[in-house]
């Protein structure tokens, strides 16, 4: 056997690369690993079909329609009045001629409105002297002007023409509109980044089962700092993690911009939107690492998939909770609550996210991705040191029954 | 037997050195004082019954885990990860990834010990073909047989060409055949001055293959050394047959000496043999035969575990039967 090249010590970041180069080839050429590209596809899927559908149901559903049920004469007056006054007004119900009522004939308006055959949302009997509008209070509250002068113009006592109204359109917010739109892009990045990082940190929590299954992790650890074997674990994962992110977001904006939709239509993040989309792949990654390195931490504790099953429920329900934490310091700016949401490893990309979304500064950012940087690296040290310390015992398994989990991450 | 290593660890270089090293499990004592030095280049046996604290040891020999007290220098090094490209280690639970090819699983071990991994793939191949599994360079593990992945494993432990290997139980699970061919492994190890150590409680390997031994019992080290002392600690065995069953020369046979059909069988005396032989030819006994055997490594082996584990209980009953 040739002796050159020798082997030569591994730095921590080359033994992790070691390890995300062999679990990221295993695991995207792994059968599986097609279901889970396709996995958010089908929801995404669904979700369009019934989104289209739905739309449709309610495009049909809310634009309300207003009946008339008069007189033969008034019902062409009025129906001829509102062809008239549509273009000017606006804003006016799709009229619908209900009925052609003989006078002195009555006319049930209720019994119109609860026919489900119709789509009615009020209806106008009486003459065009004494209209009467029959539906819900705030709908007729707010179409008695419109329909009063439509009756006026059937009438003919309506003015005979109107002025002309310039219209001026601004292009710019106002600040209110821009604070409300920016709050808008701050829920929408975090809630898309909390999303992400609990659908995919989660894989995270078997990720030593397998090891520790196959024997390996003695291999692993002999060899490596058992830092690097959690590093290269993470990095892997994260890797994993951006080829599916990447190609959902492929198929999501192709499907988005065949829609017509582009990123003009919504309101623009206060850092641009180069920047808060770069922010949040480097927010997503430093959440995932976190996230991901507790994750490991604690399903390295775990023997069995089971309890890396009944381990995900609590860690799940904790970083709802810095979720929600972080979207209530969204709301408040600058405030002591905010300053804390940032600081809070686990609640920090979600805060900062809303924050690039509402502040255009960025060096807090820096320093933010930096004190992220800090608590991974801890996160990742403390976890393979409990590793270390409470799951490489040889001899007969202690603590596996009840409160198994605890007593070995706990005990002395 | 290897060649006979020097027994002054001050004198040779030390290839591993542990002094004191303490192990505690939730308050379990696993490994309690123990001391080993092994010299560079030797075949070195730790021997113990199950349970005794030898994974334990080759695990904070490795860094595997840190001791709670002591030191340990491995090559020269006080942290022994710092010479992980210089080590190779077969752990007594045996594992590879079953999904990666044969050369593939002996290239990632070698990459794990700093070996790039092309070189890896290509030695990977070619110590498959020179050990007869040229046929198995392109399955998968989970294709192989157990002995068969475990020799690949075996391999993969040695492709970076390390200076010291440590093997953890590494003939259990091996038919008779591969067993065979293991020792000669670490004997060939040995030639081109590779440290072995190897940890069993199947004794016979560690007799025909170790320069030097350290047995562990309860978690101590009460025996280290040259397996020729080892030996040495017990007297030789005396096996006497007579043509006469009573005589004035019965008075001349140690008081523990225990006659099974037409033999006697009695450790040496301190005296020596000529006394009882003086005894036999005047007392007439009619000597047919007599033989006079150095002790095994077995039979040293249980003597000196046996004494550990019986002071060990007596010192401390609960642990001892948690053990």
């Amino acid at each position: 056997m040739s002796v050159q090249p020798r082997s030569g010590r591994l730095s921590t970041m080359a033994a992790a690369l070691v390890i995300a180069r062999r679990d990221f080839t295993a695991i995207l050429f792994s059968r599986s690993f097609f279901f889970f590209l396709l996995g958010p596809l089908f929801p995404m899927l669904v979700g369009g079909l019934a989104g289209g559908i739905g739309q449709r149901v309610q495009e049909k559903a809310v634009r309300p329609e207003l009946g008339i049920a008069m007189a033969p004469a008034d019902l062409a007056a009025m129906t001829a009045a509102y062809e008239r006054l549509a273009p000017q007004l606006g804003l006016l119900p799709v009229v619908v001629k209900v009925a052609e009522v003989e006078p002195g004939q009555a006319f049930d308006a209720r019994a119109a409105l609860s026919d489900k055959r119709l789509n009615l949302a009020a209806v106008v009997t009486g003459t065009l002297d004494q209209p009467v509008l029959t539906g819900s209070q705030d709908l007729i509250e707010r179409w008695q002007g419109p329909v009063g002068l439509v009756a006026a113009e059937a009438r003919q006592s309506a003015p005979s023409t109107f002025p002309k109204v310039t219209l001026a359109p601004i292009t710019s917010q106002t600040t209110a509109d821009q604070t409300r739109s920016r709050l808008v892009t701050a829920q929408l990045g975090q809630t898309v980044l909390f999303l992400l990082t609990m659908l995919l940190a989660g894989m995270v929590l078997s990720n030593l089962v397998e090891e520790k299954g196959n024997k390996i992790i003695e291999v692993l650890a002999a060899a490596i700092p058992m830092d690097a074997v959690f590093l290269g674990k993470l990095f892997a994962m994260l890797a994993v993690s951006w080829v599916g992110i990447t190609v959902w977001g492929m198929m999501g904006t192709a499907v988005w911009l065949v829609s017509g939709h582009s990123l003009q239509d919504y309101p623009a993040p206060a850092v641009g939107w180069t920047a808060f989309l770069g922010l949040g792949v480097l927010y997503f990654s430093m959440g995932y690492l976190l996230l991901g390195s507790l994750f490991l931490a604690i399903g390295s504790m775990a023997s069995t998939v089971r309890e890396v099953q009944t381990l995900s429920m609590p860690v799940t329900m904790l970083q709802l909770l810095n979720f929600f934490f972080a979207s209530y310091a969204m709301a408040q700016p600058g405030s002591v609550v905010e300053l804390a949401a940032a600081t809070i490893p686990f609640s920090s990309p979600f805060t900062m996210l809303a924050r690039a979304a509402q502040d255009p500064r960025l060096w807090p950012h820096a320093l933010a991705l930096a004190w992220q940087v800090v608590c991974v690296a801890l996160c990742v040290r403390a976890g393979a040191n409990l590793f270390r310390k409470r799951v490489m015992k040889s001899g007969p398994a202690r603590g596996t029954g009840k409160g198994g989990l605890l007593k070995r991450a706990f005990a002395r | 037997m290897g060649s006979s290593a020097a027994t002054a660890p001050d004198k040779v270089n030390l290839a591993i050195e542990a002094r004191g090293l303490i192990k505690r499990f939730d308050g379990f004592t696993a490994v309690d004082g123990v001391d080993l030095s092994v010299p560079e280049g030797a075949i070195y046996g730790i021997l113990g019954p199950n349970g005794a604290g030898k994974t334990t040891t080759l695990r904070m020999l490795l860094g595997i885990i840190d001791p709670d007290e002591g030191v340990r220098r491995v090559l020269g090094h006080d942290r022994p990860h710092e010479v992980a490209h210089t080590i190779g280690y077969l752990p007594e639970e045996r594992g590879l990834y079953p999904s990666m090819k044969a050369y593939e699983a002996i290239a990632f071990m070698g990459a794990l010990r700093g070996l790039p991994l092309a070189e890896g793939r290509r030695r990977g191949k070619e110590l498959l073909e020179a050990h007869g599994l040229g046929y198995a360079i392109d399955r998968q593990i989970r294709q192989l047989s157990k002995g068969m992945a475990q020799q690949v494993q075996l391999l993969g432990t040695l492709v970076h060409e390390p200076r010291l290997v440590v093997f953890d139980e590494p003939f259990s699970g091996l038919d008779a055949l591969n067993q065979g061919k293991l020792e000669r492994m670490i004997r060939g190890l040995a030639e081109k001055g590779t440290t072995v150590i190897f940890s069993t409680h199947v004794i016979a390997h560690a007799e025909r293959l170790c320069d030097e031994v350290a047995i562990i019992a309860g978690g101590k080290v009460p025996f280290a050394g040259p397996v020729d002392v080892a030996r040495d600690r017990i007297r030789p065995q005396v096996r006497l047959e007579t043509r006469a069953q009573d005589g004035p020369w019965r008075a001349a046979l140690p008081a523990e000496a225990r006659h099974e059909g037409s033999f006697w069988y009695f450790s040496l005396p301190g005296s020596g043999i000529e006394p009882l032989l003086r005894a036999l030819i005047e007392g007439e006994a009619g000597v047919l035969s007599l033989s006079i055997e150095r002790a095994g490594l077995h039979d040293a082996f249980v003597a000196i575990a046996g004494e550990a584990a019986a002071r060990a209980l007596e010192a401390s009953p609960d642990e001892e039967t948690a053990r």
